[in-house]
């Protein structure tokens, strides 16, 4: 009599479709140079301060707004402050409010999204509406508006942008829960007569977490767009950190004089590091589409 | 289809008057004491009380709200501290100019964007098709401001053939306008393409794979024809509601762009508005923003329900 | 010139295609045909080698599980292969012309005039964004009408594939048209051109039974009319019988048994067809003649490395060289072929699930399990009132299976929700189980009655959630139903593992790595856990292949035998239905049509609705009964015709009093309920009696 194991053949080909995909990332161009760069900035963050030839922080009067030279590769800046310097040592603002934003948005986001998906009806209406207000102002206006009303800080800074992106995340996996919900296994677990809370949490939040773990990297290059700007129009992480965006705030006002240095490298420092984060993300959706 | 705009407009009001707490809430209930906010921790108490009174802040929560709503409704949206002009008209007069940046950017990006999604969707997974879209969205999540900063120092520095400021002297035709406007409007098309290009993508996707499609093809139709009758038909809808949608990232784009080229817009506006703390008008141009924004959307709405049949016809059953 | 080509692609064959009876006149002409499809940066060979021909003004069935590749063979016809396909080696010629070879401009007047094709799902065939004059006009614009003329030629060729209303139709968008309109529409276009080749690919899947039988009718009578020949593909060994002449049985991208259809299907000479035989219920056939045969195991998965026979994996035939050398294709009389060293004796297939015959329970006359009274179910649609299920009274003897049918819309899921509690009911429904009032909520209902009801869900993939693992599935529904924990739930998962034969080494995977059919298993596990008086089972074999299929129902029978469960069975597959109950109620817009013993209401006298849906089924065998049509589509739940809810399609409508007068549900005879104004003599007179169960093809005497 032949088993029910004779069709086992599906277990083998999941881990070999595994390790194909680890394969394909490997080899993809985009996703490689992704990470190399995304690791380089992230490596400035921590240890930025060893690599640097210069006091990020010392103003020199002598040499001020000075062109890339051999002492000083990308020259100085209005208070003589050596730019390379600055750049390097400039990712850890920057990498510490981002992520973190992101975290809380997408901690947050995933939690009402549950909620309205799951209950749907009322509760689903009023928070969607929310979420559609939110929604109806850009981004920067909001984080503007939320960063005057309670003062410029770090701290403000991560609560104001992990708040405006709540909704969008919120909205994302509740489309996700919406479909999930269609699903038998739901009305299975109903036949069980569970609570809600499981539901939610032991058997529908799973089966989201791809979605959520996508909008999770997408965000993150626009929590990293959203902190640059804000800190580029001086709401955002405060003077004398030598945040990238900041510096710019301070410089950019010399770009119409020509003296494009002190404002070119770390602009292109934020252009790098947003483009390696969706290189990145970009690869994972490439290999998991397949 | 009646029924459904109705309810599009209806929900576009309620999302209208949410907002307003949103922004109310924001502006008055954050800061605590408003008054204190602006005028710094140092300023003389008397100062305070009194530029509160002036502002209404010391009356009871819902009162305020009240007469804030109230106002809004009627177009009133108070005075501006910084300006010393009333809101409204500050918002009336550089609404104008935001909208001729807007929309030379929306006239380049749009068929621009477009294109550049149904290019990559004919040539889907070959290098053009990534190229395009792996530029497109990284184009797209470098900020505006960044855009700005390498399009002044190429035209504006090394080339030095375009104005890098946006405001064409007084009195100006049109072309020089235009020229004027020509590299704000660009730094923003490089933002916006990507998201247009991607959309356009996956509908014209969506629909190459579509069985219609295939049925079409197999009727011996060219396949310039499929693309032209069948795919492009289906694939530019979507495109509709995503290209009403972009006015939202558009206006956030002017905040950056009209500070760089020193334009007096919407945008500008508002970041005087924040960088000085002037409640009032920080406020009823967020309000107006979301106006604008909602408008967008609610035409984009309309036109979609125009172009889709399902939508115009209700089913059979 | 292409016997060179197959010979240095290393196949041996015994007989070229060509030979194989329409020697000078075939249409179609597929000749060693292999594709791979490229996945995660492989080639993956999907076709191994196909070889068929079909001749003028024939009919050739393609029939096989899913995923053996039909749909790929039908497109590579016409040249429109998925993009990540590449085609290896082989030819496929129409009227004589490689099509692989062809140019654009060729291959567009080979699509325009040559080949047309119908494929499944015509609400997506049809461009939501067009009206369906212009799509149908736009068929002959292709050749050069003006569009006035188009117009005209699409309307008249509407009225070909008998659309009544053709100016209506002609206006309208294809989301306003039913399925089966949409697919006469689909047809219209294919036909336009009289193409030599009209290829169908699952035409009718997904479309009700008496609207399928509709547009099977429509095929034939347009086949005799404009004399194409057709490639019909489908998974449904019985309809591809009816239509076709020609018949090749398709497995794992291999063509491995060919002939006219009678000549297989009465005596199959490839293991394969034999088995898939087996594995359907006989028309008329219930448990009571014995379990299903089944063939374990799965197909090979695309891109496997095969060097042997294809089937050797399953096949309860294979020897040592089935394994080591692949089997060339056989010729056999009656220009016939199979691809099996063992043809000769492929009926002689050994039987994988022999067990005791199951007899059919003595039935309990007492007290019913569950008792439903007047219970209505009226949704809310744009503020319009629909009524789902419209005062069903229904008792389910203990221990019986309740089979319920009915098409798409006629209430079948709805009553099974209310009585899970998942959707209250209208107010004025009374449900008893055991005596005891069940209350119209899931949620207020006590744990005993929780326990009490179970569902076996239709999609075995949506109902196990993806992240759990199968004991973790199985030991959450013990841990809620019964409070089980710990050891004792661990005995009981393994108890439940073994009764619907999981072995103990699947527990531990999670539900992707699993067949279909193992987990409709687990889903099965699940649903005892509680041990449940009634399990709902839901189209509970309709995503699954026949030979998976057979598997599923064979557990049920035994489940039941070994527990005294009872069932109520939903399905849309009457052969299925009748397999399984004892009993069987017909639904038709929410109401009862007919209840009564599954005996009794196969043999008839019917209800005319149930006469029309046995009439509709497709079956194995040919037959000769009197086949009953139903025209006009299935009227709209919100706005349902007077009188009797059925007058609108009934042939055998009396007059004015259909139309007046809602029938009732009258016990006519004993047991037997039917509503309808006739009397059940002048049913009985009326229909003649089907026929006797179909002798069974294949079968070992046992
Ligand atoms: N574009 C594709 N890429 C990869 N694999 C594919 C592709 N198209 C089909 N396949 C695989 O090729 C095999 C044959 O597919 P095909 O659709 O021809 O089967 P089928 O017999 O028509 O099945 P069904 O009865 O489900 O319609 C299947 O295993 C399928 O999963
Ligand atoms: S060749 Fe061997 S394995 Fe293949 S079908 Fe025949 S007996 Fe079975
Ligand atoms: S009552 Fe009339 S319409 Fe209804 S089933 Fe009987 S004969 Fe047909
Ligand atoms: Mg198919």
């Amino acid at each position: 009599m032949a088993t029910a194991i004779d069709e086992l053949v599906a277990l083998p080909a999941r881990q070999v479709a595994r390790r194909e995909r680890l394969r394909l990332l490997w080899h993809s161009p985009t996703f490689l140079l992704g990470l190399v760069v995304v690791a380089f900035w992230v490596l400035c963050a921590l240890v930025g301060r060893l690599l640097v030839p210069h006091d990020p922080y010392l103003p020199d009067l002598l040499s001020r707004l000075k062109p890339p030279s051999a002492a000083h590769w990308f020259g100085t800046d209005d208070i003589g402050r050596d730019v390379f310097s600055r750049v390097i040592v400039g990712a850890r603002g920057i990498l510490t409010v981002a992520p973190l934003a992101t975290l809380l948005g997408t901690v947050a986001g995933t939690s009402i999204g549950l909620v309205a998906g799951y209950f749907r009806g009322i509760v689903d209406e009023v928070l969607m509406r929310v979420v559609d207000a939110f929604l109806a102002v850009p981004v920067v206006i909001t984080g503007m508006l939320g960063l005057v009303a309670l003062g410029p800080s770090t701290a403000t800074l991560i609560l104001v942008i992990g708040f405006v992106f709540t909704p969008l995340i919120a909205r994302t996996v509740r489309a996700a829960v919406l479909a999930e919900r269609e699903m038998e296994y739901v009305q299975a677990g109903r036949l069980r007569k569970e609570n809600a809370l499981y539901m939610m949490f032991v058997e529908i939040l799973p089966n989201v977490l791809g979605p959520v773990l996508v909008e999770f990297t997408v965000r993150l290059g626009y929590a990293i767009f959203a902190t640059a700007t804000l800190s580029f129009l001086g709401f955002g992480i405060q003077p004398p950190a030598a945040d990238w965006g900041l510096n710019l705030h301070d410089q950019y006002i010399y770009l119409t004089g020509g003296l494009w240095w002190p404002v070119l490298f770390p602009a292109l420092a934020i252009a790098t590091l947003v483009v390696g984060v969706n290189l990145l993300a970009d690869g994972l959706a490439q290999v998991y589409e397949r | 289809m009646g029924r459904f705009l109705l309810r599009r407009f209806g929900l576009a009001l309620v999302t209208l008057w949410l907002l307003s707490i949103i922004v109310f809430v924001a502006a008055h209930v954050f800061p605590g004491d408003v008054g204190r906010r602006i005028l710094g921790p140092f300023a003389d108490p008397a100062a305070v009380a009194s530029l509160n009174h002036q502002l209404g802040t010391d009356q009871p929560i819902l009162s305020q709200y009240w007469s804030w709503l109230s106002g809004a409704v009627t177009g009133h949206l108070g005075t501006s501290l910084n300006y010393r002009d009333s809101v409204a008209s500050l918002l009336g007069r550089a609404i104008g100019n935001s909208a001729k940046l807007g929309v030379v950017a929306f006239v380049l990006v749009v068929p621009l964007g477009i294109l550049g999604g149904i290019v990559a969707a004919l040539n889907r997974d070959r290098f053009l098709d990534r190229f395009i879209t792996v530029a497109g969205l990284s184009a797209a999540v470098i900020p505006e401001f960044v855009w700005a900063i390498v399009v002044i120092i190429l035209f504006g520095v090394v080339l030095r053939v375009l104005p890098v400021t946006a405001q064409a002297p007084e009195g100006s035709g049109v072309l020089t306008q235009l020229e004027y406007l020509i590299l704000p409007a660009i730094a923003l098309v490089l933002v916006l393409f990507g998201y247009i290009a991607r959309i356009t993508r996956a509908g014209m996707i969506e629909a190459l794979d579509a069985d219609y499609t295939r049925t079409a093809a197999l009727k011996g139709l060219s396949w310039a024809t499929v693309i032209r009758r069948h795919v492009l038909r289906n694939a530019l809808l979507p495109t509709v509601a995503v290209v009403a949608s972009q006015t939202g990232y558009l206006i956030g784009g002017l905040v950056v762009i009209e500070l760089i080229f020193n334009y007096p817009g919407i945008g500008y506006l508002l970041f005087t508005a924040a960088q000085k703390k002037d409640f009032p008008l920080l406020q009823g141009g967020v309000m107006f923003v979301g106006l604008v924004y909602l408008t967008a959307t609610l035409l984009a709405d309309i036109a979609y329900s125009l172009l889709n049949p399902r939508i115009r016809y209700g089913s059979a059953e | 010139m292409d016997s060179s080509k197959a010979s240095n692609a290393g196949i041996a064959r015994s007989v070229p295609p060509a030979s194989v009876g329409e020697v000078r006149d075939s249409v179609l002409e597929v000749d060693d045909f292999r594709l791979a499809f490229q996945v995660r940066g492989r080639d993956r060979n999907a076709i191994r080698g196909v070889s068929f021909s079909v001749g003028r003004n024939d009919s050739y069935g393609l029939v096989g599980e899913s995923g053996c590749g039909k749909s790929t063979v039908a497109l590579a016809i016409v040249k429109y292969l998925p993009r990540n396909a590449h085609i290896q080696s082989g030819a496929i010629r129409v009227n004589g012309a490689d099509v692989f070879q062809m140019g654009n401009a060729e291959l567009r007047r080979l699509r325009a005039t040559t080949v047309s094709m119908v494929y499944q799902n015509p609400g997506a065939a049809l461009n939501p964004a067009i009206r369906v004059g212009d799509q149908v006009a736009e068929t002959f614009r292709v050749s050069g009408s003006h569009r006035a003329e188009a117009l005209a030629r699409a309307r008249a060729m509407l009225v070909k594939v008998q659309i009544s209303d053709p100016d209506g139709v002609m206006r309208r968008y294809p989301h306003q048209l039913s399925g089966g309109m949409q697919q006469r529409v689909v047809i219209a276009m294919a036909l336009a051109h009289n193409p030599a080749l009209l290829i169908l690919d699952e035409p009718t899947t997904g479309l009700d039974a008496t609207v399928e039988a509709e547009v099977l009718d429509l095929i034939v009578a347009l086949r005799k009319e404009f004399g194409i020949s057709i490639l019909l593909i489908s998974h449904n060994l019985g309809l591809v019988a009816r239509m076709c002449r020609r018949i090749g049985v398709l497995y794992a991208g291999r063509l491995v048994e060919e002939g006219s259809s009678d000549a297989v299907l009465s005596d199959p000479r490839h293991p394969y067809t034999v088995g898939l035989l087996r594995a359907v219920p006989r028309w008329g056939t219930s448990k009571s003649h014995g379990l299903l045969d089944t063939i374990p195991g799965l197909p090979p998965a695309i891109g496997a490395n095969i060097p042997g026979c294809v089937f050797a994996d399953r096949c309860g035939l294979v020897q040592d060289i089935c394994q080591q050398q692949e089997p060339q294709l056989f010729e056999l009389d009656g220009g016939r072929t199979s691809r099996c060293f063992f043809h000769e004796k492929a009926h002689l297939l050994p039987t994988v699930e022999a067990g005791p015959k199951i007899a059919s329970r003595a039935l309990a006359v007492g007290a019913p399990l569950v008792r439903v009274e007047h219970l209505s179910k009226t949704f809310r649609q744009d503020g319009h009132p629909v009524k789902g299920v419209v005062d069903v009274s229904l008792s389910i003897r203990p221990g019986e299976a309740l089979g319920l049918v009915g098409e798409s819309g006629s209430g079948k899921t709805t009553l099974a929700r209310v009585l899970l509690g998942l959707t209250p009911p209208d107010a004025g429904a009374t449900i008893d189980i055991e005596g005891k009032a069940l209350r119209p909520q899931i949620s207020d209902r006590p744990d005993d009655q929780i326990r009490a009801l179970q569902m076996v869900f239709q999609n075995p993939g949506g109902s196990l959630n993806r992240r759990h693992s199968v004991r973790r599935i199985i030991g959450r529904a013990l841990t809620r139903l019964i409070g089980l924990a710990g050891r004792a739930r661990e005995q009981r998962i393994l108890e439940l593992a073994q009764s619907v034969r999981l072995d103990r080494a699947l527990l531990d995977l999670w539900p992707v790595q699993l067949s279909g059919g193992l987990k409709q298993r687990v889903a099965i596990a699940r649903a005892f856990a509680g041990e449940p008086r009634l399990v709902i089972a839901d189209e509970p074999t309709s995503a699954l292949d026949v030979s998976v299929q057979a598997a599923i129902l064979n557990l049920l029978v035994k489940l039941q035998a070994d527990k005294g469960v009872t069932y109520l069975f939903i399905s849309h597959d009457l052969g299925v239905v009748r397999y399984l109950s004892d009993r069987i109620a017909v639904l038709y817009l929410g109401r009862l049509m007919e209840v009564g013993d599954a005996e009794t209401v196969f043999q008839g006298p019917h209800h005319p609705y149930t006469e029309a849906l046995l009439s509709a089924a497709p079956i194995l065998k040919g037959e000769t009964r009197e086949r009953i049509r139903l025209h006009g589509e299935i009227p709209n739940a919100s706005a349902p015709p007077s009188g009797c809810v059925f007058h609108t399609r009934c042939p055998r409508f009396i007059g004015d009093i259909c139309v007046k007068e809602e029938p009732p549900l009258a016990e006519q005879e004993p047991g037997h309920f039917i509503r309808c104004h006739h009397p059940i003599e002048e049913l009985r007179r009326m229909q003649r009696p089907a026929p006797a169960p179909a002798t069974v093809p294949g079968e070992p005497s046992r």
